[in-house]
């Protein structure tokens, strides 16, 4: 009987860990170009479309940071949530309700305008958001609830409340009885950073400007050390006067603000309306990119930028060499992998265990 | 070495102006909402763009994005097409149509068509859509005339007036042959989702219905309908493949004359912006064979599918009342262009309550 254990490192190379997802990338790409070979690809031209021919142009590198922000942003709460050992996998749900609180000014007071529009707007997705994610808060703090299922169920709850909005009440009165509210006025649109060059919206700004300041409060701040106790051992937190619950309720209304700006975000900088679905799965996305970050705000930027990538490059791929969306989401798989196989054989050895039949069965 | 000049090639047609390092005359670009092998709505529009590339050989360059999310993806998506030197776009879904019109406000040399929308916001979008309802007609006939208990099952995607309209138009073709005949819903609210469309049958034929038909795009309903031994119409495409003892027949759509004539219009530099809604008379929608029924019920759908093809019959047309008993057309008058375009209520006789 033979087994393979994963072994604890006594202490792992600092080297390696920096390092880490440049040697991923590295495998990826061999892995990648042994794949494209498989399927009569020209290697080049594929990792080429994939890594570089999204950023040699400029709407492109636009289309990057649309992509980027909500994944940012989202990561960015997840992070708290996690580091504090709450876990909450409902992203999805409280970025749907952002966008839907958000989206109450400009669908339901059409005629309301002017410069305070935006900011009320922004302000009505965070509250939305946020409100959202206590309901998981509440129901772990108070009945011990297991957040990760309340959470997540939360999520469908909120897609069929979106569904039923935009094909009840909030139906554009001129749109043929199609599905979807009616167009944000000017006043309602988040505006493009830089004009003429591209789409990409302040959504973008607002990530980075969130993602540097939380790292500074979760490193630099009691605070910050709070939530790291907290998640680490939560006896110790209380020795030490920390609120168990009072972190639960925090840690989820961060990340369900932080969700529902990028829900409002996303739908009034980059969709312009509300429609039955609002995010290609961003509040699931964001799990992957937060744990790639390894939960540190300023990683969860570079990861967030390199899933983004990977998207664009899997479309890019798709047009110019002309492999299938599966090759794409194959090729996505293995730079995750990568950089997850990387970052654990970092952290522990493989050992090949040959036990006794007798211990085997134990 | 062919392959190596082509990277080069497409390395430099990158470092250039996207596009100008092409050979072909035109480039026609597709974005589909499925993938191409769903067998149903994605494949068919695949299938315009091998008619294409047949009916222009080297002339003219393809290329398309499948599973392309409605949403802020469709914009990057088109986008992209429209700055690496497509001539003609083709974005072949309902929601993609803001995401079409505000690309083509920045690309005005770009010709774009939209399939099933009605936004043409500048001078180089097209829409174009074809009348499935017509087959829809011809569909509730036979399952009126093959049903033993009366009842079908309706596998529906989402309460959009297209589908709403599909739904009408089969229960008043069914009322034609039995005023009694029924037909349950089941909203799958998904255009493509083999698992879904398999559970929505698997539960409509526990509830009794012995014929299916569907307005999703899997054959998934198909191939149910073949293991539990009753009758199904395919959808989009011919699908007889998937239940060879099941398909009375299919709604084939088939976009090929139009994308053909579309992008010679490209080529010869006579592309307009239009509005075109062919049905059956013009080709854009045809029926696969009557199989699986007696020869009388063939001939039956045959005459129907030629009255409708000669103008003779319209499916909507009064007497109709709506779903609550209200008058809707008086006998004779047919229906609108703009109520059938935006319908959202159903005909009398329909077992289900509009999604609203």
């Amino acid at each position: 009987m033979i087994r393979i254990e994963l072994e604890k490192r006594a202490q792992h190379s600092a080297i390696f860990s920096l390092t880490s997802p440049l040697i991923a990338l590295v495998i990826t790409a061999v892995l990648g170009a042994i794949m494209f070979l498989m399927l009569g690809k020209s290697p080049t031209a594929a990792l080429y479309s994939y890594f570089i021919e999204p950023l040699t142009e400029m709407w492109s590198i636009h289309e990057l940071m649309i992509k980027a922000a909500p994944l940012i942003l989202i990561a960015t709460g997840l992070s708290v949530c996690f580091l504090s050992n709450n876990w909450n996998i409902g992203a999805e749900g409280q970025f749907i309700l952002g966008g839907i609180f958000g989206s109450a000014l400009p669908i339901m007071y059409p005629e309301f305008t002017g410069p305070m529009v935006l900011p009320l707007m922004l302000l009505m997705g965070i509250v939305g958001g946020a409100a959202y994610a206590t309901i998981p808060a509440f129901l772990k703090a108070r009945f011990s609830t297991n957040e990760i299922l309340s959470s997540l169920m939360l999520v469908y709850v909120a897609q069929l409340f979106l569904d039923w909005l935009v094909r009840g009440p909030w139906r554009n009165p001129e749109g043929y009885n199609f599905p979807e509210s009616r167009t944000f006025h000017a006043d309602a649109v988040l505006p493009e950073i830089w004009f003429a060059s591209g789409r990409a919206h302040w959504g973008f700004v607002f990530a980075i400007l969130i993602a540097v300041l939380m790292w500074f409060v979760l490193n630099k701040t009691l605070k910050g050390f709070e939530v790291r106790v907290l998640g680490l051992s939560p006896r110790a937190g209380r020795f030490a006067g920390f609120s168990s619950n009072k972190m639960i309720f925090t840690a989820f209304i961060i990340a369900g603000g932080l969700a529902g700006l990028a829900g409002i975000s996303e739908v009034s900088g980059a969709i312009g309306q509300l429609r039955p679905v609002i995010s290609p799965g961003y509040g699931f996305t964001a799990i992957i990119v937060a744990f790639l970050g390894r939960l540190n705000p300023l990683g969860i930027i570079a990861a967030g930028l390199i899933l983004a990538l990977s998207y664009l490059g899997g479309e890019a791929a798709q047009i110019s060499i002309g492999v299938s969306n599966k090759v794409s989401a194959v090729f996505q798989g293995l730079l995750l992998f990568s950089v997850l196989a990387c970052d654990t054989l970092i952290h522990y050895s493989i050992k090949v265990v040959k036990s006794a039949r007798g211990k085997a069965a134990l | 070495m062919k392959k190596f000049t082509k990277t080069i090639l497409g390395a430099a047609a990158f470092s250039l102006l996207a596009g100008s390092a092409m050979a072909a005359d035109a480039k026609a670009c597709f974005i589909y909402v499925g993938p191409i092998g769903d067998f149903g709505w994605s494949y068919q529009h695949h299938q315009g763009l091998l008619a294409v590339e047949e009916a222009y050989g080297d002339k003219v360059e393809t290329a398309y994005l499948e599973s392309v999310p409605e949403g802020a993806d469709a914009e990057r998506a088109i986008e992209r097409f429209a700055r690496s030197g497509c001539n003609i776009i083709f974005t072949t879904s309902f929601g993609y149509m803001d995401p079409t019109n505000k690309v083509a406000a920045k690309f005005p040399d770009v010709k774009f068509e939209h399939a099933t929308g009605y936004k043409r916001e500048s001078e180089n979008v097209a829409t174009y859509s074809s009348k499935f309802y017509q087959g829809r007609y011809i569909q509730g006939q036979i399952a009126a005339k093959m049903s033993e208990k009366g009842v079908a099952g309706y596998i529906a995607s989402f309460p959009i007036p297209e589908v709403v309209r599909g739904i009408n138009s089969f229960m008043l073709g069914a009322q034609s042959i039995n005023p009694d005949f029924k037909v349950k819903v089941v909203w799958a609210n998904t255009w493509f989702d083999p698992g879904k469309e398999a559970d929505a049958a698997k539960s409509l034929i526990d509830q009794g219905v012995d014929i299916l038909t569907q307005h999703t795009d899997s054959t998934a309903p198909m191939q149910v309908a073949e293991e539990r031994g009753i009758k199904a119409f395919g959808q989009a495409s011919d699908m007889i493949e998937f239940g060879k003892k099941t398909q009375l027949t299919a709604i084939i759509d088939d976009w090929a004359p139009y994308y053909v004539e579309r992008v010679g219009a490209v080529l010869d530099g006579t592309w307009e912006s239009h509005d075109v809604w062919h049905g059956l008379a013009e080709g854009n929608v045809a029926m696969a064979e009557y199989s699986n029924m007696p020869d009388d019920v063939a001939a039956m759908a045959k005459e129907t599918e030629e009255k409708i093809k000669s103008g003779e019959l319209e499916p909507f047309t009064g007497p109709i009342k709506k779903q609550d008993g209200s008058d809707w057309l008086a006998e004779g008058e047919k229906a609108d262009n703009g109520t059938m375009l935006g319908m959202n209520f159903y005909v009398e006789g329909v077992d289900d309550k509009l999604p609203q």
